[in-house]
């Protein structure tokens, strides 16, 4: 039951391809695989029987790499994974990296951080949307997307000097100081951001054709998720209330109030919920945020070269794609002897052939899109 | 991350404070709790369950971490997520300590959704050591063993699949081994297959 | 010779005409694809072409050049003769369905008494080109595009037919012209008579055409990449200008049934004849904005062509001023017939555009699914419903709107009976739930 054919089907039952059945490449390059994606489908007429994923095509080596780097050295590389969402990789890695030392950043850097973090992750999904949409047909809601996303991209550069990967964060807390019109420009980017919001649910929430689209494809069922290892919005549409800013706080999150969007039927549908409630909840915490940033100072003492104590450690934070973990080893020098990296897209990408069994070939584009994959982060 | 007190005292510990001191600063108050060996009613649990397969107990910066006897490890998997109600695979992954006997360690992170808890598991295996296979406990480990395989060569018994997954399949080698150097790569498939003599 | 003139004298007319459409189609439609660029720029915050030509205007020049002088490339195993044929029999149904549509009361290339049917006939024959274009590519992905396009055209046929048909019980003739002047005469649009068989053909022409949101078979990010996949340069510029042409044909239809052709709104009310003075003004003002803009333009090339698009606008305000002053009120109704009926079928493209624009994409099952199971029965439920209409009208002397209004509701509730009911052909959704 298990036998692997040349084309490499584990999954499939049949040894044999039946008179019916073709394998279809989506290959590397394709518009709408988000990245260097090859899917290998077997149709049978047009009802996917069969998928294989395979990745790698933008594996780069960064956990290899980590071993050569010092602790600081090594964070500008993974901003370089996930790189819609840069600050939240960074986030991760220096909060892993402090819980190594032993180290805690201070409040008012925190603070900051979880102002920025939030933001990426409005800014991620925004991109999540926009493209999904685009695959699904919808042409216009990119470029609204767009228009916001700039606005999150101008505070970045504002901040720290880059638009994409920005290293906004250092071990121990920051280095540069939120410039001066940081809460007026998040403050002002929030006010407006509820009405685009409701513009994009406007467009697409009650549509008929994107209901019709989108409801009852790819169904994830909880158990499901919880045996795939899917995270974020992924497991949560499934009815999982799982968030890791709430199960172990990290940053800020404790001192604010916000909301865990779930769905119900783990539906690309309840995905595209899911998404949408959790920009309107980055929202509020932003709000909450900037209101009272306390003052005080950015960095811990915690020298410039870092060696820390023999041991190890696995700190996650709730990136926008999911559950972003370090496992980090320290062997006392400053370079880390091990960091592994829980890539969120990596392991949610292997839900992709249960999802999309019984679908039709026009349904694999949304079903891609949905899991919200980044393949820097899937092959590192 | 709890919220320690240490961080609001803006007086600084007394060893950072000396200017003439040489020597990188270590503050007293930014260490890290040392790792203590752990015997508490979960790792009694499982003492009592699986006696001597369960190596070491200790808590590393207050997690914790079990080493297991790399045989029984899927047995020991099962029983986490049955009875321990792990039932959530957040990591599965390898370090190389090649200068040990048995060189890799395998580590599974553990979450258990009802417990709000986590858990890592390690069993040591030497280079030519199968290890079992948790695909059939966990659907995660799936990729992530192959991913194991790919990057250190440890073979898990049992896999559905185990191929390379992030390098081609005809790659010869393991690179995350520490005796693969990072300016290593498998010159034969890259002249073959990329036209070029080297990747470099 | 006097003879063979006599002959021919007949045919003049008609010729030029038809000179005059073969030649102008491709300009107006090169104008059509601009102006859904910037139609679409507009609705994406953006700007749309801006570089050829001030604001784009030179874009569709530009584009038909290069298309023209790209190499001609042929699949290696394609069938040459069906592959040079294929586009043609596409462009030429469609102009040759130009041939019985009335541009305005004087402009018309033959006014058959068929012409409707005439009109409907010669442009299904389009769907030829596609499955043969599709045919004769020799890839297994463009065969399976085409003859899905081939089915989607097919279904929707069928539904705009039958919403054809509803507009023609209540004209009671198949010519064209007639069609309008019976609405003339009876001083109010169809549209305003049978509006649920406006929306079915309204709906079914976009099928037609393979418009978003049922452009399925023409989708970039789909697998199956469509029919025109292996055709460049002139033979794809073919294919466009006939999806184009059949975009001007169906909103011409659309216009002529429903729309009132070429008569102004409210044709027959007299104290609203100052409408008529809006064509011209709409014009003037167009002008008035293009010289506004021309010292605003960086350079002069683009200056002088602005003012000289300024003045084309203020040319055609002039003639369409002057149709309305006594010596010359004769030509009114051709003259602003002609600005009205153009007017109608840019404004049905528009609504075309802007519905491409808004939705996603219709799945091809779903696709068929609203085709079969929702407008052909609705189609047909409304044409029982125009005719019951029409019978309490002249047999039992009801008024006709309210024996139309009566219907309309009755077919309304079987639309709503018939949406209820489609959600049990949905697909059955894979997995369950928790």
């Amino acid at each position: 039951m298990t036998d692997t054919l040349k084309s490499g089907f584990p999954n499939v039952e049949t040894t044999v391809l039946g008179a019916d059945e073709i394998i279809l490449n989506m290959g590397p390059q394709h518009p709408s695989t988000h990245g260097v994606l090859r899917v290998k489908l077997k149709l049978d007429g047009e009802k996917v029987v069969g998928s294989e994923c395979v990745i790698g095509y933008l594996h780069r080596g960064v956990e290899k790499i980590a071993e050569h780097r010092t602790y600081q050295q090594f964070a500008p590389y993974v901003d370089r994974m996930d790189y819609v969402a840069a600050v939240s990789n960074g986030l991760g890695y220096c909060e892993a990296v402090e819980k190594l030392l032993g180290a805690e950043a201070p409040l008012r850097a925190r603070v900051i951080r979880t102002i920025l973090t939030e933001l990426q992750r409005i800014a991620s999904h925004l991109l999540w949307l926009g493209t999904h949409a685009l695959d699904i047909g919808a042409l216009t809601p990119i470029f609204y997307c767009f228009r916001e996303r700039e606005e999150i991209l101008k505070i970045f550069e504002k901040y720290c000097g880059a638009r994409l990967t920005t290293h906004a964060f250092r071990i121990g807390g920051l280095q540069y100081e939120a410039y001066d019109e940081l809460e007026k420009d998040v403050e002002r980017f929030c006010k407006d951001f509820e009405k685009r919001i409701d513009e994009y649910e406007a467009l697409l929430t009650n549509n008929r054709i994107w209901v019709g689209r989108t409801k009852g494809v790819g169904v994830l069922t909880a158990q499901e998720a919880k045996d795939l290892g899917a995270s974020g919005p992924v497991i949560r549409a499934s009815g999982v209330q799982w968030d890791i800013r709430k199960a172990f706080p990290y940053a800020a999150y404790d001192q604010y109030k916000f909301e865990i969007p779930t769905g119900r039927n783990g539906d690309t549908y309840d995905r595209y919920l899911v998404r949408m409630k959790e920009m309107r909840q980055s929202r509020l915490i932003c709000l909450q945020a900037i209101e009272n940033i306390p003052s005080g100072p950015i960095m811990a003492r915690i020298g410039k070269v870092l060696k820390p104590p023999l041991g190890e450690v696995y700190h996650s934070i709730e990136a926008p794609k999911g559950e972003l973990g370090y496992y980090v080893v320290s062997d006392a020098t400053v370079q880390p002897y091990r960091v592994r990296i829980r890539p969120p897209s990596f392991i949610n990408l292997q839900a992709f052939d249960t999802l999309v069994r019984g679908h039709l070939v026009a349904d694999v584009v949304a079903i891609i899109g949905t899991l919200d994959i980044v393949l820097g982060e899937v092959d590192r | 991350m709890a919220n320690e007190p240490e961080p609001k005292q803006p007086p600084a510990p007394p060893a950072g404070e000396k200017p003439s001191a040489p020597a990188p600063p270590k503050p007293a108050a930014a260490a890290p709790p040392k790792p203590e060996p752990l015997d508490n009613e979960l790792v009694k649990r499982y003492k009592s369950l699986f006696g001597d397969a369960i190596r070491e107990a200790w808590s590393d910066r207050k997690q914790a971490i079990l080493v297991v006897d790399r045989e029984r490890l899927r047995e020991i998997a099962q029983y986490s997520r049955d009875d321990e109600q792990f039932d959530f695979l957040t990591d599965l992954t390898a370090v190389d300590w090649p200068k040990r006997e048995k060189r890799f360690d395998v580590v599974l992170n553990l979450y258990s959704f009802a417990k709000n808890e986590r858990l890592r598991l390690k069993a040591h295996a030497a280079e030519n050591e199968p290890v079992p296979s948790v695909t059939s406990v966990w659907g995660t480990a799936n990729w992530l063993e192959r991913e194991a395989y790919d990057m250190f060569g440890i073979r898990f018994e049992g896999h559905p699949d185990l191929k390379r997954i992030l390098l081609p399949d005809e790659w010869q080698g393991h690179p995350l081994r520490k005796d693969y150097d990072i300016l290593t790569q498998d010159t034969a498939w890259v002249r073959e297959n990329l036209g070029i003599e080297s990747g470099q | 010779m006097h003879a063979l003139l006599e002959f021919f004298r007949p045919y003049a007319l008609p010729l030029l005409y038809a000179l005059i459409i073969v030649a102008v189609l491709p300009l107006v439609a090169g104008y059509v694809v601009l102006m859904e660029r910037k139609v679409m720029a507009d609705m994406q915050v953006r700007l749309g072409p801006m570089r050829v030509g001030p604001h784009g205007l030179l874009q569709p020049i530009a584009d038909a050049l290069k298309l023209l002088i790209k190499e001609d490339i042929i699949p290696e195993n394609a069938d040459y003769w069906i592959f040079w044929l294929a586009p043609l029999l596409s462009v030429t149904a469609a102009m040759l369905a130009m041939a019985a549509l009335p541009f305005g009361p004087a402009f018309q290339i033959a006014d058959l008494n068929i012409g409707l049917l005439f009109i409907v006939g010669v442009s299904s024959m389009g769907i030829y080109g596609i499955v043969l274009g599709g045919w004769a590519s020799n890839s297994h992905y463009s065969l399976l595009g085409a003859l899905r396009s081939a089915a989607q055209l097919v279904s929707y046929e069928t539904a705009a037919g039958m919403a054809l048909v509803a507009a023609l019980l209540l004209a009671g003739t198949l010519s064209m012209k007639e069609i309008v002047e019976f609405q003339q005469q009876q001083g109010v649009w169809f549209v305003f008579l049978t509006p649920i068989g406006f929306f079915i053909y309204l709906v079914a022409s976009i099928a037609e055409t393979n418009r978003a949101p049922f452009d399925l078979p023409e989708a970039e990010s789909e697998l199956v990449a469509g029919y025109m996949t292996e055709y460049s340069g002139f033979r794809w510029a073919l294919y466009f200008l006939a999806e184009y042409a059949n975009m001007i044909v169906v909103a011409s239809i659309a216009t002529t049934l429903f729309l009132g052709g070429w008569l102004r709104p409210f044709p027959g009310v007299h104290a609203l004849d100052f409408l008529d003075w809006l064509p011209p003004m709409l014009l003037l003002g167009v002008a008035l904005y293009c010289f506004y803009r021309t010292p605003k333009q960086p350079v002069k090339v683009q200056q002088g062509f602005l003012a000289a698009v300024g003045l084309l606008c203020l040319m055609l305000a002039a003639i369409l001023g002057a149709a309305l002053v006594p010596p010359l009120v004769r030509f009114k109704p051709a003259i602003l017939g002609g600005f009205w009926f153009v007017f109608k079928v840019f404004a049905y493209i528009y609504v075309f555009m802007w519905l491409r624009f808004t939705f996603p994409r219709y799945r091809f099952d779903q696709l068929m699914k609203l085709g079969w199971h929702f407008m052909i029965p609705l189609g047909i439920v409304n044409v029982i419903g125009v005719a019951s209409a029409l019978v309490l009208h002249r047999q039992m002397h009801w008024g006709l709107a309210p024996a139309l209004g009566a219907t309309t509701l009755g077919t309304l509730l079987v639309a709503a009976y018939l949406a209820a009911v489609g959600r049990r052909y949905d697909l059955p959704v894979v997995g369950e739930a928790e």
